[in-house]
């Protein structure tokens, strides 16, 4: 069985949402579904010096994310439905349309909120790494948008092999719950997954 | 239906500790459904579609300083989705002009039912700004146009007619409507405007201390470890496609890791994944900083003396030129030995800009040490009261230091970026040689004729006889909703016995082609042929643009329209050279270019490919290198033939010029805080309001692309110290205010701004019922914009505005 996942080289990122444009381009999303999400997570407080002055330790990062088709899916087992499962060929967690009832307990699940409900449909979607795409040989429309060449995709172990397993960062979960199929180059900017200085501060912009 | 959580599972423990799990309940909100009729859900049970696709290459035209590549997938007489420059090798530090969000989402913007399609004039009985209008036909349109122009012309003479300023469509052969100045220079011209609202304050900066032009140094000189030292810039975001600073500019970043110090009044984007140091300073404030900073540089003996007299003039009292004052040098007026007697010192300059004086003494320390070092200023800075004069403080610091002319320094200006030398359609000369600032149109409407160059900026005349009557608006949204001063702009325009007749080529109902009498229906650029060298950056690429499908409805491109309407005037044959259509320009354009490049392909073969590249990486721009190395053989373009710290001209302006109280012109860079700055605020408009450019749009530009703005949200940036005495939390609805009037919008509650400002992204689409309480629910930062002047360039101080804010119960 092959596990295909993506890297994200969260060093370059500097926020701008091509690779979530892209891809609700491709996949003709609406307004209120996104596949791949761009968290801000900024923090920092300000002293008034008392003397007209401020000093600040104000710090802000970006980190884009998309369904990790984990090894061990938070999503899976909580399905109601039982409508989702993880593929042999190629690591995909995924649902069925057909048995999905959309009741949204994969998005509040999943600790990276990749799954979205389309209302329209009734139905739970998320990223299926361009599987149209990658039939023709491609990759992902995100990786071949990202302005500041941040994003990649491959085979979960060459991945690995070529860019380090992950250090995975806040507001990331601890990886060790899902084992997910991410690997990221952190930032010099980024915090520890415990990290409590900073929060997700564009969540409106979540979906 | 409506999404339930059906099971007990809740979400936040199962994230336990997880700060993701701080993002609350979001989702189940989700609201309608899709735009535009798109199904919001992806592919999954298709309907097989046998409907050939094809690939047909445009780009995006837009005014952020780019030109991208858009790969459109055609199906039938529709886009169904869009791919960009994917040619050749992707690396980070390769050749691809990736389009930006903006771009990658224009299918929506395309496809909008909101399109225009049908020629329109006013309805009767109606007021311009009702935007209430009936179809006409084609023959009606021109026809009407024609007369109008026709009695202008023959009633209150060529100066009456004003080519607006746009910039809707900002690249390619033909953009920025140049058919109709074409067509105007045919028929007796037309009125002319200098500067740009994007950057006309540093135009006049650079005017006086090098000759002119905005453009310093390239990203690209920058050397490993340096330091780079950045006023009011957000390179990431503002030129952010992939061919342009969106690329080079995290590739800076990671090849030569420089110790990069951005001074901004928010903690912009180009400050994020890659790091560097965020000094915030209080808007309009940066020439107090550089003050202090000078002052630093001189008085440790980091002046590289040789340098500045050498090549510069007014440094010190050696080098004035003559007339001048005594104690009139910079060095004087830094040291305090100037009229106003006060030393620029860190301490004085911190209760000004807010920031600590040890930080900017530390500052001064570290940029008067280093070697080389890279200064700076994006357009920012200039966009204020007092832009002009801030724009030479921040000159004057490479200046002092001799950083100037080699490998790793800029002189101050903006980053310089190159891009392949293809030409754009000829406008010809304009017999109209009056000339005025480019913000002054709603002055000379009211009354161009007491315009004089003392008062006004008046150029290339010395009176007017007649003032604006006729105003043809191409692709542009500066009538109301880019322009200053919305509510006041409504009420002149709204006067038909001013302004007799104005009309609007647009591809939207902007808020500016609400106030026209006649809209007509034009094609967008994707829409038509073009060619474009793409830019943005340090790229060598041309890409050759095919209509993306078939002309819809009534739109018509506007060289075509003109070509109409030069018929009416007996001019087409000298419109068109002889019968071109636009795509017999394009491919003349694109052979005059193809004589300096000889291995550029055929048109034909340029059309087949998309996109022909040059493989060629530029070379860095070092600006003034030349003049640094032979300052005889390549001297400036300035009185002096040096750098001009002191500038003759500035003296007799500030001598001559009619100037308000609190407007100040001065021969030497000084500190002045300007009108509507920091000494101004109130107790009933206590905050400095200054607007930002978003990733969302550029300008006003997709503004309107609702997939775009849900995912980039438009909101007030308030620090936590201003909002929480006004109970206002983040995500709270806000009233803005200031003296010219009210918007409503989002309160982003954030660290990632200094207190005491309010930071608003400008473009948003005036949006307020007019006869009624005129509270702009779009969010517009031009209803709360001043349109008085800046004193020198007489242009859009957009960013000094005093107001306040207040949580909407």
């Amino acid at each position: 069985m092959a596990q295909y996942g993506f890297y994200f080289d969260q060093s370059r990122c500097f926020g701008c949402k091509t690779c979530e444009q892209a891809c609700k381009d491709f996949h003709n999303l609406g307004t209120t579904v996104t596949f791949r999400n761009v968290f801000e997570y900024s923090g920092g407080a300000w002293t008034d010096n008392g003397d007209g002055t401020y000093s600040q330790n104000a710090f802000k990062y970006y980190t884009s994310v998309s369904c990790n088709h984990c090894d061990d899916p938070a999503c899976l087992p909580n399905c109601p439905s039982g409508a989702i499962s993880k593929s042999e060929e190629d690591g995909l967690v995924m649902n069925d349309k057909e048995i999905c009832i959309g009741c949204n307990t994969c998005v509040l699940t999943c600790p990276y909120t990749a799954p979205s409900v389309d209302e329209d449909a009734g139905v739970a979607v998320r990223c299926d790494m361009c599987a149209s795409r990658r039939a023709e040989g491609k990759q992902p429309i995100c990786v071949e948008a990202c302005l500041a060449r941040a994003l990649d995709f491959g085979e979960i172990g060459e991945l690995r092999a070529k860019y380090g397993d992950s250090a995975h960062v806040a507001p990331l979960p601890d990886k060790a719950n899902t084992a997910p199929n991410l690997v990221i180059k952190a930032s010099v900017r980024a915090l520890p997954t415990d990290d409590t200085t900073g929060s997700i501060t564009n969540p409106l912009e979540i979906m | 239906m409506t999404s339930t959580v059906q099971s007990g599972f809740s979400r936040r423990t199962f994230v336990k500790g997880s700060t993701l799990g701080a993002l609350g309940l979001t989702l189940g909100a989700a609201g309608a459904g899709s735009l535009f009729g798109c199904s919001s859900t992806e592919g999954d049970a298709p309907t097989v579609d046998e409907t050939p696709e094809s690939i047909v290459w445009n780009h995006c035209a837009v005014n952020c300083g780019c030109a991208c590549a858009l790969q459109c997938h055609v199906k039938g007489d529709e886009i169904v989705y869009i791919e960009s420059d994917n040619l050749g090798d992707g690396a980070l530090g390769s050749s691809q002009a990736r389009a930006c969000l903006k771009g990658r989402a224009i299918r929506r913007w395309l496809q909008s039912p909101d399109r225009l399609n049908y020629p329109m004039k006013r309805k009767e009985g109606t007021k311009r700004g009702d935007g209430e209008y009936e179809q006409i036909s084609w023959d009606e349109a021109i026809d009407l146009l024609y007369e109008k122009l026709k009695y202008t012309i023959d009633t209150y003479g060529n100066e009456a007619v004003h080519f607006h300023y746009s910039s809707g469509v900002c690249s390619g052969a033909m953009m920025l409507g140049y058919s109709v100045k074409r067509l105007f220079n045919l028929i007796g011209g037309c009125l002319n405007y200098y500067g740009t609202y994007s950057s006309a304050q540093l135009t006049a900066g650079t005017t006086y201390t090098y000759g002119g032009g905005n453009g310093g140094s390239s990203l690209g000189t920058i050397q490993e470890g340096q330091l780079v030292v950045m006023f009011g810039n957000n390179p990431a975001i503002t030129r952010m496609g992939g061919g342009g600073l969106g690329h080079d500019f995290p590739y800076m970043m990671e090849t030569k890791k420089p110790k990069l110090i951005i001074i901004d009044y928010r903690m912009n984007n180009s400050l994020a994944n890659q790091g560097g140091e965020w000094i915030p300073i209080r808007p309009g404030t940066d020439g107090a900083l550089c003050a202090a900073l000078a002052y630093v540089f001189i008085t440790n003996g980091y002046t590289d003396e040789e340098f500045l007299s050498k090549y510069c003039v007014g440094y010190d009292e050696k080098t004035l030129p003559e007339g001048a004052a005594a104690n009139s040098s910079f060095k004087a007026y830094i040291l305090g030995e100037g009229p106003d007697g006060t030393p620029k010192t860190p301490e004085w300059a911190a209760a000004i800009t807010q920031i600590p004086a040890k930080r900017i003494e530390d500052l001064g320390h570290e940029m008067g040490k280093a070697d080389p070092v890279f200064i700076c200023q994006g357009k920012g800075p200039q966009r204020h009261s007092n832009g002009e004069i801030t724009t030479r403080m921040i000159m004057v610091l490479p200046q002092l230091l001799g950083q100037i002319g080699k490998p790793g320094t800029s002189d101050g200006r903006e980053t310089g970026t190159t891009s392949l030398p293809l030409g754009i359609m000829p406008i010809g000369t304009n017999p109209v040689t009056t000339n005025i600032p480019c913000f002054m149109w709603p002055a000379a409407i009211r009354d161009m004729k007491s315009f004089t160059p003392l008062n006004s900026g008046l150029r290339g005349a010395e009176t007017v006889d007649t003032n604006i009557k006729f105003i043809f608006n191409y692709a542009g949204n500066c009538l109301t909703n880019q322009h200053s001063d919305i509510n006041t702009t409504h009420d002149l325009l709204q006067d038909e016995s001013l302004v007799e007749f104005i009309v609007t080529s647009e591809v939207f109902m902007t808020d500016s082609a609400k106030y026209s009498d006649l809209i007509l229906p034009d094609q967008t650029t994707q829409e038509q042929v073009d060619v474009v060298a793409l830019s943005g950056g340090e790229i060598e690429e041309i890409l050759f643009a095919q209509p993306v499908y078939e002309p819809k409805f009534e739109r018509r491109g506007i060289y075509e329209v003109c070509c109409d309407l030069a018929e009416k005037f007996g001019v087409l044959d000298e419109f068109t050279d002889g019968g071109k259509t636009r795509e017999d320009w394009c491919k003349s354009i694109y052979e005059t270019f193809r004589e300096s490049y000889p291995d550029a392909p055929t048109w034909e073969d340029g059309v087949a490919m998309g996109i022909w590249k040059t493989g060629n990486v530029p070379a860095p721009i070092v600006k003034l290198q030349a003049f640094v190395e032979d300052p005889e053989a390549n001297p400036l373009p300035t009185p002096s033939g040096k750098i001009d710290i002191y500038s003759t001209t500035l003296a007799d302006f500030a001598a001559t010029w009619e100037l308000a109280e609190d407007e100040v012109i001065s021969p030497i860079p000084e500190f002045d805080p300007g009108f509507e700055s920091y000494v101004n605020v109130t107790d009933e408009y206590p905050l400095l309001i200054a607007g930002f450019h978003h990733r969302s749009t550029t300008h006003s530009s997709y503004a309107n692309n609702e997939i775009i703005q849900t995912a980039v949200r438009h909101q007030a940036w308030i620090n936590p110290a201003d909002a929480e005495p006004r109970g206002i939390k983040d995500g709270d609805m806000v009233a803005i205010t200031t003296a010219r009037g009210e918007i409503r919008i989002e309160a982003k509650v954030t660290p990632l701004i200094i207190p005491g400002a309010v930071g608003l992204a400008q473009g948003m689409w005036h949006n307020a019922d007019m006869n009624g309480d005129r509270v702009d629910h779009g969010g517009c930062i031009n209803t709360l914009t001043t349109e008085r002047p800046s004193p020198l360039a007489k242009a859009n101080p957009q960013h000094s505005n005093i107001g306040q804010v207040t949580k909407v119960v």
